[in-house]
């Protein structure tokens, strides 16, 4: 009885008409109702305003899916995704981000809306990272020892002239290089890194004529990747999901292919 | 994962209405379906039980607010759609009088009152997808309500007197 004495509050009256309301409450709100009918008035006005939004929206849940949105058929194209929102930034942000600060450009929330290259790449890079990173026999083609052939090799298939960044300063150790094939359909050049404690980072890289592009992150569980776009070179350094590591290594590489151009 | 991908694929018909609503734009609605779609196929380890349909919510709300943030740095002038005109004559009229009074509304008041009304979402299940405490669900779908009604009520007397 107590309980339905209480007066009733505004937010009551909200969640009585969304069914949200305690059962012990009802009886009081439908009781204040009666006996208050301007509140009685603005209940029915929020009624007939989700009575309005439902007779406008409500019949698109029966329409027929698209085609473009059958589950099947985005299983299919995997991650050839249309992506509607491009966003281009310009390679100063890169500078910007690596220097420091710039972090506006790596929000997580701005993958969401990057460009396909992006999502492309980067899954391609992380796939090869997880799939050759876990290798002890052979996670490479050409080994670390023969660096000059592998640049030479790894440049011919991609058609382009490679720099094969050298991360002795950060402790990294070049395992060696392999060929892939590249989310484009060219060819894509890998090459891998071990630190001291056997942690592995891959750069992967090919050609994607786009325009430069800001520094984007990207992570999973258990790998992480930092993308960008360079001269229609796209490039992707993978490691362990460790950030500020990945950033550091990302740093050394991006001074080094960059220098390709001077 | 076959239980994962039916709970997704039985949740499209509502991502639709919902991004319909959200973007009243029927292009932009399955663009924003078809992303929510593929993000989710995509991060699907990352997906560690519970709803399925909260969580697609949670993408799609997320990548509208990505959507209007890269709309908003670079500004598109948007008609305002009178395409749809035909069919929304007569008693129909009220379709178009709550599509441009859900148009006045601050973003996360639109996106709880529709996850409300026409979603028929729990408060409890808006806060999760809003990433907010429950109080602040229903301060934003408060707002929304007296919104509308401003709306509709600076509206209505115009459209009575042509009846």
């Amino acid at each position: 009885m107590n309980n339905h004495d209480a007066p009733v509050t505004v937010d009551e009256l909200h969640a009585y008409i969304d069914g949200e309301l305690p059962a012990d409450r009802q009886s009081a709100v439908s009781d204040w109702l009666a006996a208050h009918p301007q509140d009685a008035e603005l209940v029915a006005a929020w009624r007939a305003q989700a009575e309005s939004i439902r007779a406008r929206y409500g019949s698109v849940a029966s329409e027929p899916v698209p085609e473009r949105l059958k589950l099947e058929r985005l299983l299919q194209s995997g991650r050839r995704g249309s992506w509607t929102w491009r966003i281009v930034a310009a390679a100063a942000a890169v500078v910007a981000f690596l220097i420091g600060g710039g972090a506006g450009w790596i929000a997580r929330g701005v993958s969401a809306t990057a460009p396909s290259s992006f999502e492309m790449f980067t899954a391609d890079a992380l796939d090869a990272y997880k799939l050759y990173v876990v290798e002890v026999r052979h996670p490479v083609e050409v080994g670390g020892d023969e660096r000059a052939h592998m640049k030479q090799w790894l440049s011919k298939r991609v058609g382009y002239p490679l720099n094969v960044p050298e991360l002795q300063s950060i402790g990294l150790k070049l395992v060696g290089g392999r060929l892939l094939p590249g989310p484009t359909g060219e060819a894509a050049a890998f090459y891998m890194y071990e630190g001291p404690s056997g942690e592995r980072f891959t750069v992967y890289c090919a050609r994607l004529h786009s325009p430069q592009t800001g520094l984007r992150y990207r992570d999973e569980t258990h790998a992480a990747a930092f993308f960008w776009v360079e001269d229609n070179v796209a490039y992707v350094v993978s490691g362990p999901a460790d950030r500020d590591r990945l950033k550091k290594v990302t740093r050394a590489v991006w001074e080094q292919v960059d220098g390709r151009k001077s | 994962m076959a239980g994962f991908h039916q709970s997704v694929e039985a949740t499209i018909p509502a991502l639709r209405r919902y991004a319909r609503a959200l973007t009243r734009d029927a292009d932009a609605a399955d663009d924003l379906v078809q992303d929510t779609l593929v993000r989710a196929l995509r991060s699907e380890h990352l997906f560690h039980g519970g709803d399925v349909r909260s969580w697609l919510y949670t993408i799609l709300t997320n990548l509208n607010r990505n959507r209007l943030r890269s709309l908003a740095r670079r500004p598109l002038l948007s008609p305002i759609e009178d395409n749809d005109a035909p069919d929304m004559a007569g008693p129909e009229a009220g379709g178009r009088d709550i599509e441009r009074a859900l148009a006045t509304l601050v973003e996360d008041q639109r996106t709880a009152l529709l996850l409300v009304v026409l979603e028929g979402l729990s408060y409890r299940e808006v806060a999760e997808v809003q990433g907010v405490p429950i109080g602040t669900v229903m301060s934003r779908l408060a707002r929304a309500r007296v919104q509308i009604k401003a709306y509709l009520d600076g509206e209505r007397p115009m459209l009575r007197r042509v009846k």
